[in-house]
């Protein structure tokens, strides 16, 4: 192995700001497609569980044809075929906007939320069906009672796979370098391709995702805890 | 909006070249993903046995193995094997090969979490039992443990081979020939972007679907009644 190593390469030039603005494009990434996908997955989720069978079927396929197809096709699709299909003033703003950030914020999201629908349900569906039929029986719509009562219950017990999801959202998130968005494994590139330090550049860009899903799952746990349901959600995770 | 003349032009180049692999290119989505869920499920199995060896000079290296890689995206894993590996080899390695190594990899993290979970879920009795026979360790994990435990792990197993199936589309960024790369050579010709992401899209849609239709039907067949 005849690999010079030269880890000054990331303290030097322009290699900390661009790591730095890929952390910040890729935080920027995540939380907005997040956003987008709990919104999808809550929505998507309760209506896989209702009796009224035409959003029932809306819903099953939206999970099914997302959650199926890889990531990438969809990062393509949303950013080379779905564009020129949109009136013209939207073309125009998002062109000016940056295309690509948004094109990877819709892919990525659409994505996950199809991914948080499936977490949600077996959530909704590990509640009691009497606790439906119960709120419903005290005078609520079933809306209401989702909103109000199974909704509130769901989101609590789904809080580890929905930390999984959310992990898996970021990690994902590395996909719309394909598209050219300037998120942190672009921006290891870039290092990579200046300085032609591979290693180095790599270490820096892997560090700083693994302190990222560390730090995630941890306050996530934290959450957890804080919001268990005395009585109902026994062991949840394992304490460490 | 919708051409269907141009999937139909380029059928031949994006099924055999892209899908399978059969063509002047080294590609194939199905050449690329069939050994990665076998040789990933290997090594798999042996860090799901490490991560529940009684001594910790076993165990801790298999928990960092998958800790690790569970918190790195698997494009990063990729350009990784990509330059790291001429460097250790000292020769060039094609895509084939540089894709191959980190889907195996990669995703032999997160199926030894799998095997892990399925060993944990047979009887502790069962084990017991093994020893009573006479059988050792690894005879009891090789004849009694495994042959259970694989049994229960086959959904989830499943789930996270359509995962791996998925993935393999990103073996296109390092310039594999696979579906999404034959596609978008297709594309910079034809320029139809909706008609040929939405034939590919629906393409993997069959292929993961089937699995997990497969895997739910398992499940049914195994659940006890």
């Amino acid at each position: 192995m005849n690999y010079q190593f030269k880890w000054s390469v990331l303290w030097t030039g322009e290699s900390g700001q661009w790591l730095l603005s890929g952390l910040i494009t890729t935080l920027e990434l995540s939380i907005v497609a997040w956003l987008i996908a709990i919104a999808l997955g809550i929505v998507s989720g309760s209506l896989r569980t209702i009796r009224f069978w035409p959003l029932r079927a809306a819903a099953t396929f939206y999970v099914e044809f997302f959650r199926n197809v890889p990531l990438l096709v969809w990062m393509f699709f949303w950013y080379f075929a779905v564009p020129p299909l949109l009136p013209e003033a939207v073309q125009q703003w998002l062109y000016a906007h940056g295309l690509e950030f948004w094109a990877a914020v819709f892919a990525l999201g659409v994505y996950s939320g199809a991914r948080f629908s499936e977490v949600l349900r077996s959530g909704i569906q590990s509640i009691p069906r009497t606790q439906l039929e119960a709120s419903v029986a005290s005078g609520l719509t079933t809306f209401q009672a989702y909103r109000y009562v199974i909704l509130p219950v769901a989101l609590r017990l789904i809080i580890p796979p929905g930390t999984n999801e959310s992990l898996n959202l970021l990690k994902n998130s590395s996909v719309a370098l394909t598209i050219s968005v300037a998120e942190l494994t672009f921006q290891t590139r870039q290092i990579e391709t200046y300085t032609a330090k591979a290693i180095e550049a790599l270490t820096a860009g892997t560090v700083i995702y693994l302190v990222l899903c560390v730090s995630i799952a941890s306050i996530m746990s934290w959450v957890e805890r804080r919001t268990a349901i005395p009585g109902l959600i026994v062991g949840g995770r394992q304490r460490r | 909006m919708l051409d269907l003349d141009v999937i139909w032009r380029n059928l031949p180049f994006l099924m055999l070249q892209g899908f399978l692999g059969f063509g002047n290119f080294v590609g194939g989505t199905l050449r690329l993903a069939i050994p990665s869920i076998i040789l990933g499920f290997l090594l798999g199995i042996f860090i799901g046995i490490a991560r529940l060896a009684p001594q910790w000079w076993i165990r801790m290296p298999a928990t960092v193995y998958v800790e690790f890689f569970r918190g790195v995206p698997l494009v990063m894993v990729i350009f990784w094997m990509w330059f790291i590996m001429p460097i250790v080899l000292k020769t060039s390695i094609p895509e084939f090969g540089v894709a191959l190594t980190a889907f195996v990899v990669f995703e032999a993290a997160y199926l030894g979490e799998i095997v892990r979970a399925g060993i944990q879920s047979v009887a502790r009795g069962q084990v017991e039992a093994a020893t009573a026979l006479g059988l050792s360790g690894s005879q009891g994990m090789r004849y009694v443990i495994l042959p259970q435990a694989l049994k229960n792990m086959i959904p989830s197993l499943v789930t996270q081979f359509i995962v791996l199936f998925k993935d393999t589309s990103l073996a296109s960024i390092i310039g594999f020939m696979d579906l999404t790369k034959a596609e978008q050579v297709v594309n910079n010709r034809e320029v139809r972007p909706f008609a040929l992401y939405l034939f590919i899209a629906v393409v993997y849609w069959i292929c993961t679907y089937s699995m997990s239709r497969y895997a739910r039907h398992v499940e049914q067949r195994l659940s006890p009644a």
